[in-house]
This record gives structure tokens, C-alpha cells and sequence, in this order.
């Protein structure tokens, strides 16, 4: 058992926190109350590495392992939720995916720019009636010979509007039910797409989610990814990864919460002392402390067992719904222990709780989460 | 050109001193080893001089005193983006015994420009960058607030007294670095954290220098003392304290 970080971990994670701090808080507010799209600070990210950085240097990704990330989403998401989600769906879904499944030539044109973050990625998955039951996608991609014609609509898209490439699960054989779903990598320019209105969200507001429709796109049929009828595997396998960033990004949202709580305690004071000198609050901090040690403890595990090539569905299911329940918990309490100040903008736990939540429901809500680990529970 | 930083490894600018069980040490247990905060911002401007089109820079190299608990923040100088590294292997102790030590690594290998930080945040002497000048026997400017290069010779900016200074020197030169050298440092890249697992680390031998210095014990400052508050109308008594208690009438 080794609890301890290498050298370059700590470099990453101290990276991370520096921009973070520096750069991200300066603008957070602004971003989340006007819903403005992150655009220089992706850009920062990606020269510095940030989104494509698990990714293999043969790809020019940044070649760091599974901790190096969670570390990185971690204080990226302490400071902004809405920038580490994008980062989160690059990483861990789109590049994931592409490194892990395409083929060569995919790899080649596609996984490298977005490895370089010269493009974005978005992973299409959800549809207006199709989000927890993955399988009922109605967007199809008909075989008509040399190329598949999309058809149908996409919901809740990270990085919609901004992203380069897609990933787009849809159903090429109906009747053979979620074996007949593929993946399919489309020019987000392609004829035929189109764009719907930015979602005015409660959290994570600096992100640009959509919805999309395809109507008669025509895809080359080398951008099927894997063997005709793999891409409901590819997207249950590729969301088992993003996972792990969500779990690692709701521990963000939870300690940068607890870190502001912390500090907040030891000026504030009420009846003639700092209010963490209150048992009511230094209880409530230290409850908070565990729980954000619990759940760091379950990413890194989830993380590290990545790293090892062991399975990890299991143990990135847990991270994300404790994590995601956690990160509720614990900012609500900072809210608390902000008193009137937590219910304003300027006091960043508010947004934090606002963030939080989304943690609980999107790349599986937490009752998917509970699905998966209860299967895997009474499975003998 | 060849560009030195001479680059300290401090503790974190938030660490808590503590003072250890024998009061002329302090404990650093558990202390979180930062670049230099000046040195960081002197190396930035170096790998911003070195990046420009048609600069002449050929090379930045970073040297530390130091034992090989500064490694971590070599590495991450290297993984920034500074070529190569030598640390010579000693624990550095007063600022003339560093200088000296850096003057004879200095005397080894030339560099058109050594660059060090106006003060390292543990000890704040200040003075390390001079004594390097001096003992080097190179022209050494300080309060440097810009730096920049002009047909191979040096275009230098120092702060002083209500204005600012412009010179030109030919190098070989000292020149000890304040704010406005650079604006923020630089951020390593994964691409620079890889790189950096292959740049050399050099560690050298030390000369020997004479102690001439000891430190007899630390102490910590008085803790400051609660604010009180005199009411209104009490000019009196606010006399009385500040005769009494600050001691300042």
C-alpha cells in the first residue's frame, strides 16, 4: 500500500492549482452569471497540455496517468466546474474513446488535434428521450453503402456548439436492439447539422450545452468506430472512464467549497469570537473533512486501478455517487456556515452548491451509479 | 548567449515557520519546497528571451545550492523549460558562502548573463546576487525591472527613486531581478513535465568555504496584540495607552 504521489503528480496537481487560482477565479463569477464560454482559458489549458493529457505522446497527448488527471480535475474544478467539464468530456470521453477503440487512420486524423486541444470533442449520447435508458436511442444511422445517414437528435451536449468533433451513438439496426448501435465520429461542420439555443442552466453555466439535430448527414463510413453494432459497448466503456473525472471533479466542487468554509470560519466572528470556535461549526467542518477524504480516497482507487489495467467500472461507480452526493452535501454546509453570505454571488460557495448538483445526475445520475454497484454486489 | 538563473529553493510562501526543539534551527518538517518566487519570475523573463525570434539565446540553465531536497524544484524549473541544471550539492548557508560557491561554478563554465532573484523569501539577505557580482568580478546591476536583448548586447530597466533608469551593458553580466522582470510565471506543460523526466541535472562539488558565520538561535516576534478599542470622548485615556502600553509618546 503506497499513499504517497511521484514527484510529477504533485508538479501536475500544483499546475493545475496555479491556474486555477490565478486564472479561472479571476473571471468566475462574470462566466457563470452572463453564461460566457471559457474560450481563452480552454485555449490556456490546451497549451499547457490539460486536454488531452492522459492521451499517449505517439497521439501528442501529454502522456500523464489516470492520478495525474484526477489531481488536475480536482483543483480545476475547486475554482470552475464549467471549465473542468470540458476538460472532463475531452479526456476521459472523446480522446478515451478514440485512443482506446479507433483505428489507426481515426487516430491519426481526429484523436490528434483534439489530444493537442486544437479542437474539442462532445459525446452525443443522451436524446430528448433517451438519457439513463441509453439503450432506447432513436437518432439512427442507416447503411446506404458508402456512407451512413444520420438522422435524429441529441440532448444535454458539453461543448455543443464549440466542439470540433463529435462522437455520436446511434442505431443502425433497430431490430437488433443496443447490439445494433454504433459510434460514429462526425465533422461537427458536416451538412445537415444544426445547433439548438445555448441551455440557460443552473450550474456549470459557463459551458456550452445544446441539443443537436442531424438531418441526412452523411457520414464516411470509415468514421464507424469499431465493428458494426460495437457502440453501445463503446459508450457504456468509455462512460465508466468519464466517471472517474466527474467523481474527481465533484471532489473539486466539494473541497474548494470546504476550503472556502475553512477559511470563512476562522475570520467570521459571532458572539465575541471566530465562529470556528463554535462546536456547531468546527463539527460541521470536520464532518465535511472526512467526507471529502472518503471521497478523495474512491477516485484515486478508481484512478489507480485505471492505471493498473484492472476493471474499474465498479469502483468508478462508486466514486462518482458518493462523490456527486457528497459534493451536495458539503457545499450545502458551506453555504451554511456562510450564513447570509453564502446565499450571494460574490462568496463562490452558492455556485459551487449550484455546480454540485449537476454531478448527481449527468454521465449517469447517481441511481445509475447505485444500479451498477448493487449489480455488481448481488451478482453471485 | 548562454543564460544563467541562479534559482533558490525556499519554502512555501504560506508555510508557518517553526522553530525546532534547539532553538538556533528551524524545523522543516513536513515544509513544501517552492521555486524562489523572484528566481521564477527571473527564469520566465529567460525563457521569454530565449523564445523571441532570432534572440542569440542558445541556452537557459538554472543552478542551485543546494542538498538534493531542492531536486523536486529543479525538476520543475526544467519541466518549465530551462535546458539543463546544476545544483551544487551543499546545503547553503550565508550569502557570501553561496556566492562564493557560485562564483567557482561560475569560474568553470562562462555565462554572458547570470540573473538572480532580489531576495529569497525564507531569509530575505537580499545580497546574494551583488556578492556573486563581486566576487565574479563582473559588472552587476540590480533593482532590475526589464530585460532585453539588442543586437547581442543587453537593454536593462532599474527602478529608482521616483524614475527609472535605461541601460546598455555588453556582457558578460550580474543582473539581480525585482518585479515587472517578468509578469506571471510561466506554468509547466505536460509537455514540459515530460521533457523534463530527460533534461541533465548536474550535481556538482562544492569548494570549500570558511565558515565565518553562525547563526546562535531564532526567536519569533512578539504576537500581536489584540486591537483596542477607546470610546469616543476618551482622548485621554488613548494618551495614557499610547504613553503606557504602545510606548510611542
Amino acid at each position: 500500500m503506497e499513499f504517497s504521489f511521484s514527484e510529477e503528480q504533485l508538479m501536475i496537481r500544483q499546475a493545475a492549482r496555479d491556474y486555477a487560482q490565478r486564472e479561472l477565479f479571476t473571471d468566475v463569477i462574470e462566466r457563470d452569471e452572463k453564461s460566457v464560454y471559457p474560450e481563452n482559458h480552454v485555449r490556456a489549458l490546451a497549451d499547457l497540455g490539460f486536454m488531452g493529457m492522459m492521451v499517449s505522446p505517439e497521439w501528442d497527448g501529454g502522456g500523464m496517468d489516470a492520478v495525474s488527471y484526477v489531481l488536475a480535475v480536482e483543483e480545476i474544478s475547486k475554482v470552475d466546474a464549467s471549465v473542468s467539464v470540458i476538460m472532463s468530456v475531452n479526456n476521459s470521453l472523446v480522446c478515451w474513446g478514440l485512443e482506446t477503440f479507433g483505428n489507426q487512420e481515426q487516430k491519426e486524423k481526429y484523436l490528434k488535434p483534439l489530444a493537442r486541444g486544437e479542437k474539442i470533442g462532445a459525446f452525443l449520447l443522451s436524446e430528448p428521450e433517451a438519457g439513463s435508458d441509453a439503450t432506447s436511442q432513436r437518432t439512427t444511422a442507416i447503411d446506404m453503402g458508402d456512407y451512413y445517414l444520420l438522422n435524429g437528435t441529441k440532448n444535454w451536449i458539453t461543448s455543443g456548439h464549440t466542439a470540433g468533433t463529435y462522437l455520436v451513438i446511434a442505431q443502425t439496426h433497430p431490430e437488433k436492439g443496443h447490439k445494433g448501435i454504433n459510434a460514429f465520429i462526425v465533422d461537427r461542420h458536416a451538412s445537415g447539422i444544426s445547433v439548438g439555443p445555448h441551455e440557460n442552466k443552473m450550474g456549470m453555466r459557463s459551458s456550452d450545452t445544446h441539443s443537436v439535430m442531424f438531418t441526412d448527414v452523411k457520414v464516411p463510413k470509415e468514421n464507424r468506430i469499431g465493428d458494426d453494432g460495437f457502440g453501445f459497448k463503446f459508450a457504456m466503456q468509455t462512460l465508466e472512464g468519464g466517471r472517474i473525472g466527474i467523481a474527481a471533479q465533484a471532489l473539486g466542487i466539494a473541497s474548494g467549497a470546504f476550503e472556502l468554509a475553512v477559511k470563512y470560519a476562522k475570520q467570521r466572528k459571532a458572539f465575541g469570537t471566530e465562529i470556528a470556535n463554535h462546536q456547531s461549526v468546527a463539527f460541521k467542518l470536520s464532518d465535511m473533512a472526512v467526507k471529502i477524504e472518503t471521497g478523495r480516497l474512491l477516485v484515486l482507487k478508481a484512478a489507480w486501478l485505471k492505471d493498473q489495467h484492472l476493471p474499474y467500472g465498479v469502483a468508478s461507480a462508486m466514486a462518482k455517487q458518493y462523490c456527486a452526493d457528497m459534493a451536495m452535501e458539503v457545499t450545502t454546509e458551506a453555504v451554511q456556515i456562510h450564513g447570509g453570505y453564502g446565499y450571494v454571488k460574490e462568496y463562490h460557495v452558492e455556485r459551487l452548491m449550484r455546480e454540485a448538483k449537476l454531478t448527481q445526475i449527468y454521465e449517469g445520475t447517481s441511481e445509475i451509479q447505485k444500479i451498477v454497484i448493487s449489480r455488481s454486489v448481488l451478482k453471485d | 548567449m548562454k543564460i544563467a538563473v541562479c534559482l533558490s529553493h525556499v519554502p512555501d510562501t504560506t508555510t508557518r515557520i517553526k522553530i525546532g526543539s534547539q532553538s538556533d534551527q528551524i524545523d522543516y518538517t513536513g515544509v513544501q519546497w517552492v521555486i524562489n518566487p523572484w528566481d521564477e519570475l527571473a527564469l520566465t523573463r529567460a525563457l521569454e528571451l530565449k523564445e523571441l525570434p532570432g534572440s542569440g539565446v542558445d541556452e537557459v540553465v538554472v543552478v542551485n545550492v543546494g542538498d538534493s531536497i531542492a531536486d523536486p524544484v529543479i525538476r520543475k524549473a526544467l519541466a518549465i523549460g530551462a535546458d539543463r541544471a546544476v545544483r551544487v550539492n551543499t546545503a547553503p548557508s550565508d550569502s557570501l558562502s553561496v556566492a562564493r560557491i557560485l562564483a567557482a561554478f561560475f569560474a568553470t563554465e562562462r555565462f554572458d548573463l547570470i540573473l538572480a532573484g532580489l531576495e529569497s523569501s525564507d531569509y530575505n539577505g537580499g545580497m546574494t546576487g551583488m556578492l556573486l557580482g563581486g566576487v565574479l568580478g563582473y559588472r552587476t546591476l540590480n533593482g532590475i525591472s526589464a530585460l532585453n536583448l539588442e543586437a547581442g548586447k543587453l537593454k536593462l530597466s532599474r527602478e529608482m527613486d521616483g524614475s527609472r533608469q535605461i541601460l546598455v551593458v555588453e556582457p558578460p553580466l550580474v543582473a539581480v531581478v525585482q518585479k515587472g522582470i517578468a509578469i506571471v510565471p510561466r506554468i509547466p506543460s505536460m509537455r514540459g513535465v515530460m521533457q523534463a523526466r530527460t533534461k541533465p541535472l548536474q550535481v556538482v562539488d562544492p569548494v570549500k568555504v570558511e565558515a565565518g558565520l553562525t547563526t546562535i538561535g531564532y526567536s519569533y516576534p512578539k504576537p500581536k496584540g489584540a486591537c483596542r478599542m477607546v470610546a469616543p470622548g476618551n482622548e485621554n485615556e488613548l494618551i495614557a495607552l499610547l504613553k503606557t502600553e504602545a510606548r510611542v509618546l
